[in-house]
């Protein structure tokens, strides 16, 4: 298959996935951009860039994650065989640690001395603050200060494991927010600084960059299950925050026409209430945080709450490779509710004896509909992307369990 | 010539620098901005910056983000912007108007049909702070049409090798941003501020405005002494935070205050 007709050539040299993505920054953050770009083309032409990530991969995170079939999950739902990319077993307990490796070994290639992070849900800067301990770099995680109240487990993770959690309270106080003031922090301290963007967003070149960090996931599934079944699978499925552990499974197969891929995106409250996440189902194009994408915004272009039961999953926007595969119909982008998504956690903890993370629950929730109307013979790779400990405490709240 | 060339050609005729003042559109309300900008020229005001609300200002401080967000709770948007725009040219057509602002709301707005709509409200040039050099194709041959100038930002991370890019194709005047950070917190130093400016004058004709961080009319006379203009913001939006009743008076207060120290720095004097 030659580049021109690959789904897998972009971005251009501009950072563009068609219409989206591109690099919308102040001009401050301007030359700190195109440096990171120049740092990242050389790395990834530097054998021994991926010969040190991989050799952290393998033996701190716990590389390769192992491709699970899921025989009584399977069997409870009747139809096609279920697989899970088992993303939750690696180190800090979610797929995010592939891209904080990756880019705090570049940033160290930089010669940066500090890093810095935003999170939602709070795995990217527990991720973010494990690779800072693990090279002794100082750490400093925007959190909206809504989240930190419903993530305290993760808090109380990052404090331990070295790094400053700063409560965002502009705003929304919510993943955006963070993003806003990480960016705010970036700008006033470009010399010293790396920023670990946590998802398939921002300006060129962090989507193309993280969504390759994050491929590793679906080079393995890929040879895993051909090794297992002989065969590609015939649908992948993953859930849908900002995008990264779907394009990090997704990405390897997009040229492999015979596999179909469903992206779930958060539902909230449902599609038709305004509460919900899914910026492809219930958004437009516009531009923040660096890149054109698909955002939730009223009609004078202000961006609007997003709301999800998974604060993973709480972000109004979404990577821009995800919102051309959106327009170009490569992948297709469902949904899951609250509702569906506390369900599916239960189903997995019953059958399979693996509490998933909200997140991934919402992508469970969707292989439940799909599954049973799949044939026997079918072949469903699913990316459990995060494990479940850090919700208990919500879900305890929300099933009505006082811990 | 232009609104604002005349501004700046007027300026160095009387061999001083401008005055620049920005504030938010419909902050605190509808009502309260139109007062303020009226009065803004009587002030002291050379070129007003007129912000256009936006939910998610990142590159702004807390003064302008709570500003932003103030102006939103109070039917701030694009359409109000324009509206207090026209009503400010009904009693002023000498004072250039440059509107400042985010892309989104310009994008979703139509950027055809915002830059024809904002030039027949009376606008002058835009600013757009997320839009650098790379991206700005979809809108300058839009601003071009409608006679707006689009005033491109550098910042000290701006080098003399990417200097060229950031000047092709900019028009109005130069804001140079002086320090690195959000608006309104760290102040820059006025000998660097010469450097600064010296080195861009090397690169180009336009008049370069210096702003972020200028808080009083000692900082703006400083600035004022090697610039072209100075631009004061976040000080001036901070009042409307600070005041329960009304923001008008003190504000203007502070404008003739700035004006003043502007008019008196001597320009080309050491720091």
């Amino acid at each position: 298959m030659t580049a021109l007709n690959s789904y897998r050539a972009g971005p251009d040299e501009r950072g563009h996935f068609g219409i989206f993505g591109g690099r919308y920054v102040a001009e401050t953050l301007m030359p700190l951009i195109l440096e990171v770009e120049r740092a990242y083309t050389a790395a990834k032409a530097d054998p021994s860039f991926q010969k040190e990530l991989d050799y952290y991969l393998e033996h701190y995170v716990g590389r390769p994650s192992p491709l699970w079939f899921a025989q009584r999950l399977t069997d409870e739902l009747g139809g096609a065989k279920i697989y899970l990319k088992r993303d939750e077993l690696n180190h800090t307990g979610s797929h995010k640690i592939n891209n904080t490796m990756g880019q705090i070994l570049l940033a160290r290639r930089m010669g940066k001395k500090r890093i810095i992070a935003e999170t939602g849900a709070g795995q990217h800067g527990v991720a973010t603050a494990t690779v800072c301990a693990l090279f002794g770099m100082p750490c400093v995680v925007y959190m909206g200060a809504t989240d930190i109240e419903r993530q305290a487990p993760n808090v109380f993770r990052m404090k331990m494991l070295g790094a400053e959690v700063r409560p965002v309270t502009s705003g929304t106080g919510t993943l955006k927010d963070a993003m806003n003031d990480a960016l705010r922090d970036w700008v006033a301290n470009v010399t010293d600084t790396y920023y670990i963007i946590g998802t398939v967003a921002g300006p060129h070149p962090y989507p193309a960059m993280v969504r390759d960090f994050q491929s590793v996931i679906g080079v393995e599934a890929r040879a895993q299950i051909l090794k297992a079944e002989g065969r590609l699978p015939d649908k992948l499925v993953a859930c849908i925050g900002g995008g990264s552990n779907a394009m990090g499974l997704f990405h390897p197969f997009l040229d492999d026409r015979d596999v179909a891929m469903d992206a779930v995106e958060a539902a909230g409250l449902g599609l038709d209430t305004g509460k919900h996440a899914a910026s492809l189902q219930g958004g437009k194009p516009g531009v923040l945080h660096g890149n054109r994408t698909f955002l939730l915004m009223d009609g004078d272009g202000q961006i609007t709450e997003a709301h999800s039961i998974s604060a993973g999953l709480d972000y109004p926007g979404i990577g821009p490779e995800h919102a051309w595969l959106h327009d170009i119909k490569r992948v297709n982008y469902v949904a899951a509710t609250d509702e569906d998504a506390v369900e599916g956690f239960k189903l997995l903890s019953r059958t399979e004896g693996i509490l998933p993370a909200l997140e991934p629950a919402h992508a469970l929730a969707h292989v439940a509909r799909i599954a049973p109307k799949m044939a026997k013979d079918k072949i469903i790779v699913m990316n459990l992307c995060g494990r479940g400990d850090k919700d208990i405490f919500a879900l305890a709240e929300r099933l009505g369990v006082k811990l | 010539m232009s609104r604002l060339a005349g501004t700046f050609a007027r300026l160095k005729q009387e061999g001083r620098a401008g005055l620049v003042t920005y504030v938010m559109a419909n902050d605190p309300d509808a009502a309260t901005a139109q007062k303020i900008v009226d009065g803004l020229p009587d002030a002291g005001a050379d070129v007003i910056e007129l912000g256009l609300p936006f939910s998610d200002p990142m590159a702004d401080g807390p003064a302008i983000q709570a500003a932003a967000l103030r102006a939103l709770a109070n039917g701030g948007s694009t359409k109000a912007t324009f509206e207090l725009l026209r009503n400010f040219r009904k009693k002023n057509t000498a004072t250039p108007v440059v509107l400042m602002g985010y892309y989104n709301p310009i994008y979703i707005y139509g950027a055809e049909r915002f830059c024809k709509d904002a030039a027949a409200a009376g606008a002058d040039g835009l600013i757009v702070v997320d839009l650098p050099p790379e991206e700005d194709e979809e809108l300058r041959p839009y601003a071009k049409a409608a006679g707006l100038d689009l005033v491109r930002l550098a910042t000290p991370t701006t080098d003399d090798k990417r200097l060229p890019t950031v000047l092709e194709g900019a028009s109005g005047f130069l804001y140079y941003v002086a320090v690195l950070g959000v608006t309104g917190t760290k102040s820059a130093a006025a000998t660097d501020v010469q450097a600064a400016v010296a080195r861009i004058k090397r690169h180009t004709q336009l008049p370069v405005a210096v702003g972020f961080g200028i808080k009083t009319p000692e900082g703006a006379a400083a600035i004022a002494k090697h610039a072209d203009a100075a631009v004061v913001g976040s000080a001036l939006v901070q009042i409307v935070a600070d005041t329960k009743t009304d923001p008008v008076t003190p504000m203007h207060k502070l404008v003739r205050e700035l004006a003043a120290a502007v008019r008196g720095a001597k320009q080309g004097a050491a720091a």
